[in-house]
């Protein structure tokens, strides 16, 4: 069975509804891209997994463990990371005392990561160690979002949006570390409006409209399905990595 | 020279015990956003279980040894309050966790009574620190420096704890992003209780230190709370630094105060709280409250519907009972339903600020008790006729709240709540300390309706001026006015956006609120013949929010509902002799049954049952 399970799920922000029957999977190793336009329902997808916005109807398994109506922090504890799409950083606390937050043991077969490690994946964060995080560009906070993530040792990351509002050199920063976890053997979900940035890190695609799974397939496949491409992503999003 | 040393000396022991509740109060609203009424009960616990375990433990060890036990047992006690109490309340609207410490308060109280009696205990002296020491010939009581001494060790040791340690940084963290913290795996349920937890063992140990000073009785827990409320605001919500500045500040120029401005020592507290809070509204080491905090988004709010035809013919026909209650009743249910009505024009009051203007007061309190002073002062100084002074008893109040409102909107959230009660304690204060004018504790007395206003008549007064304020203010809800307050609750910036002068508009509420409680105010002072600086105090505002709460925030009758209950419910309790403990327990069922209120635990039910109604989740 798939590393994680996404069945028919559907979520909502009060009364609106915001997920539709949204069902995707992921196998361990691989890297999934969720696709869409603003509103589709990306981060809510990533939302609805993490368990901070609870699907009413549906499941979400993690490893054969069907992990809906947790609490996030549980969800967590199995092996789930999420990288929020605003980063979040704790500004009040400096980078290593954010790394701290997140910091949770090993699993069994995990990478085991720590500070170090994690500097040299990002070294931009290890020159700014004790800095709060209110003074971080955009781009360190992004990492350190990402590094604080890790810091629990994940067997899947979810991450929104990891390219937005970064300057073109940290877009390649940011790739270079997701190959890297791929290298490492995590899977990670990521949903993204930047096509290229998508294809240039992932395996598979999911396109989302509306709450409502439009595409599932190879990159090839999507490529392919100029209507699909048209329809539901914007042309804007393709610059490089 | 010498003496000021020692004054200095003895506001600085004093500090300790201030800084220590204070310290606890501020880490719970930090971590938890709670502000936790119950905060001096914690104090008044650890006094008396401090006393009870330095009855049992002997010596110099065993004194010392109680303290800790005491801070330990109170920690405990917190720590299960926090599980039972709070626990299922932390998705309800917010404050109305407020509620839920209330009912502790209550219980707490008549469990003191219940195990330690009524009687002051005398706090016995700390073996082998009973004396004296003469420094430039003023005696300094041994006790005194010990205290000098330990309570900076108890703030490094804070200090560590918040700044070194992987629980601080949670701490931090959480104060700043609780989801977030979730969602890296940290369970913030422990995290909460911990820190409630912690937060109480800091107030009993602050509790039992001062009892070679003070002893315990069962009137501290409201002293300190006040106190600690001024402190915490002071020093800044949330910054441990700042509570030990503002301790030192506050303990000292009372010790100051009473030796050379005695009758002005309450009101000299106050003064300095206003002053700090319009140099710098958040305190002198808070920071600006973000709005709109990530994570903490409450669900939306149901737009308000009309009432349908069955509810207006209920409504009609209750209304109708009550105007005919002097045919078929007695005086006794006829003063009770007087009170009631006031209770409930006062309750409104505030639910509109509330509910309305998403404005939390702490101090409503003095614009019901303003315009009832204003009317008693009238009828003292100048011999006003009855209907003239209740006419300008809300004028009275509503001016005052206009100032009041002026001043503390400059702040928003809890600031804007903490200035509030700033400005209602420095009036209670100055109407109690201020005796030649307002006869101080004594009150106001012989204020008597006119001989028109036979007792019936003066019901029907009542009757007809609380409703019909009851009603203005409902209309005020659903009038323009009522509109742009609620754009200005839910979304400031977009309705500043369109054109709307959202600090006037929340002053023009403040007003009218303040108005309306001080018309309540009027009407109370005749329908008691007499005024007692209480009605302005601490209590009667958290009383009123209690209600406000209990009632539901978010329904548009829910003001009056909760008035009328808890009024009829008080009257029904005060008859047995452990009314609190009767009165804080229903509370607390009531909070845990119902967390959107009594009116919208009854909306819910009646959703539930018809079909396809969904409630509003």
């Amino acid at each position: 069975m798939s590393l994680l399970d996404v069945r028919d799920i559907d979520s909502s922000y009060g009364r609106a509804q915001v997920l539709h029957g949204v069902s995707m999977t992921a196998e361990a190793g691989q890297i999934v891209a969720i696709l869409g336009r603003n509103g589709a329902g990306k981060s809510s997808t990533l939302k609805a997994i993490m368990q901070l916005l609870p699907p009413h109807r549906g499941r979400v398994t993690f490893r054969d463990t069907d992990v809906t109506g947790w609490p996030p922090y549980r969800v967590a504890r199995t092996g789930i990371g999420y990288v929020p799409e605003d980063r979040r950083v704790f500004t009040q606390l400096t980078v290593r005392e954010n790394l701290e937050v997140g910091r949770r043991p090993a699993g069994p077969n995990g990478p085991g990561w720590t500070e170090d490690a994690l500097f040299d994946l990002f070294p931009n964060l290890a020159e700014r160690r004790d800095a709060p995080g209110r003074s971080l560009s955009g781009g360190e906070q992004q990492m350190l979002s990402v590094a604080r993530t890790l810091m629990g040792n994940p067997a899947l990351v979810l991450l929104d949006e990891p390219s937005e509002g970064l300057a073109p050199v940290i877009v390649s920063q940011m790739a270079r570390a997701i190959a890297r976890l791929r290298d490492e053997g995590l899977t990670v979900v990521l949903s993204e409006q930047n096509l290229a940035f998508a294809r240039a890190v992932s395996d598979r695609a999911l396109v989302l409209d509306h709450g409502t799974v439009r595409f599932d397939g190879s990159f090839d496949a999507l490529e392919a399905d100029p209507n699909i491409r048209d329809t539901y992503l914007s042309v804007s999003a393709t610059s490089t990595p | 020279m010498g003496l000021i040393l020692a004054q200095l000396l003895t506001g600085l022991a004093n500090a300790g015990a201030l800084f220590m509740v204070a310290s606890g109060l501020s880490l719970i609203f930090g971590v938890t956003r709670i502000v936790n009424f119950a905060h001096g009960s914690f104090y008044m616990l650890g006094a008396y279980v401090g006393y009870s375990l330095m009855q049992v433990l002997p010596g110099a060890v065993g004194f010392w040894g109680a303290i800790l036990l005491a801070g330990l047992v109170v920690g405990a006690i917190g720590a299960l309050v926090e599980m039972i109490v709070l626990r299922p309340v932390y998705a309800a609207p917010e404050l109305f966790q407020l509620v839920a410490t209330f009912g502790v308060v209550l219980v707490v109280q008549d469990l003191a009574l219940m195990i330690w009696g009524p009687t002051d205990l005398l706090g016995p002296r700390a073996p082998g620190l009973g004396s004296v020491v003469r420094i430039m010939g003023e005696p300094v009581p041994q006790y005194d420096l010990a205290l000098i001494a330990i309570t900076p060790g108890v703030a490094l040791l804070l200090w560590l704890l918040i700044a070194r340690t992987r629980l601080g940084i949670l701490v931090r963290a959480a104060t700043q992003d609780r989801e977030m913290v979730g969602a890296l795996g940290v369970n913030q349920r422990w995290l909460f209780t911990g820190i409630f937890g912690l937060g109480c063992a800091l107030a009993g140990l602050g509790g039992a230190l001062q009892l070679p000073k003070g002893g315990a009785d069962l009137l501290m827990d409201f002293t300190i709370l006040a106190q600690v409320f001024v402190v915490v605001v002071i020093g800044g919500m949330g910054s441990l630094p700042g509570a030990l500045i503002a301790s030192v500040l506050i303990s000292v120029l009372n010790v100051f105060g009473v030796t050379y401005l005695p009758q002005s020592t309450l009101v000299l507290t106050y003064v300095v709280m206003v002053a700090v809070l319009l140099w710098r509204p958040f305190g002198l080491l808070g920071r600006e409250e973000v709005a709109g905090e990530i994570g903490q988004v409450g669900r939306p709010e149901a737009p308000i519907a009309p009432a349908g035809g069955l509810r207006v013919a209920l409504t009609v026909a209750a209304l109708a009972a009550l105007a005919a209650l002097p045919l078929y009743a007695g005086p006794f249910a006829r003063v009770l339903a007087t009170d009631i009505l006031i209770f409930c024009l006062f309750a409104a009051s505030l639910h509109f600020l509330l509910g309305q203007g998403g404005l939390v007061s702490f101090g409503h309190a003095a614009f019901f008790g303003g315009g009832a002073y204003v009317a008693a002062l009238l009828v003292r100084y100048a011999d006003t006729p009855m209907a003239l002074s209740i006419l300008m008893a809300p004028l009275g109040a509503g001016l005052l709240a206009l100032g009041i409102g002026a001043v503390s909107l400059r702040a928003s959230g809890v600031y804007f709540a903490m200035l509030t009660l700033a400005f209602g304690q420095l009036l209670w204060s100055l109407v109690y300390q201020w005796g030649a004018v307002t006869g101080g504790d004594d009150g106001i007395v012989g204020v008597w309706p006119a001989a028109w206003a036979t007792p019936d008549v003066f019901y029907w007064l009542t009757f007809a001026v609380s409703v019909g304020g009851i009603l203005v203010l409902r209309h005020a809800a659903h009038a323009p006015f009522g509109y742009s307050l609620r754009a200005a609750r839910d979304a400031p910036r977009r309705a500043a956006a369109t054109g709307l002068d959202t600090r006037r508009l929340q002053l023009a509420a403040f007003t009218f609120a303040g108005a309306m409680a001080g018309l309540a105010g009027g009407l109370f002072v005749y329908s008691k013949g007499s005024i007692f600086p209480d009605e302005l105090e601490i209590a009667r505002s958290f009383e009123a929010l209690i209600v406000v709460f209990l009632g539901g925030v978010k329904t548009l009758s829910g003001g009056w509902v909760g008035g009328a209950v808890f009024t009829g419910l008080e009257d029904l309790l005060t008859r047995f002799d452990y009314w609190r403990l009767a009165l804080g327990l229903t509370i607390l069922a009531v909070v845990l049954v119902f967390p959107d209120g009594l009116v919208g635990g009854l909306r819910r039910l009646s959703a539930r049952r018809r079909p396809g109604g969904e409630p509003d989740e």
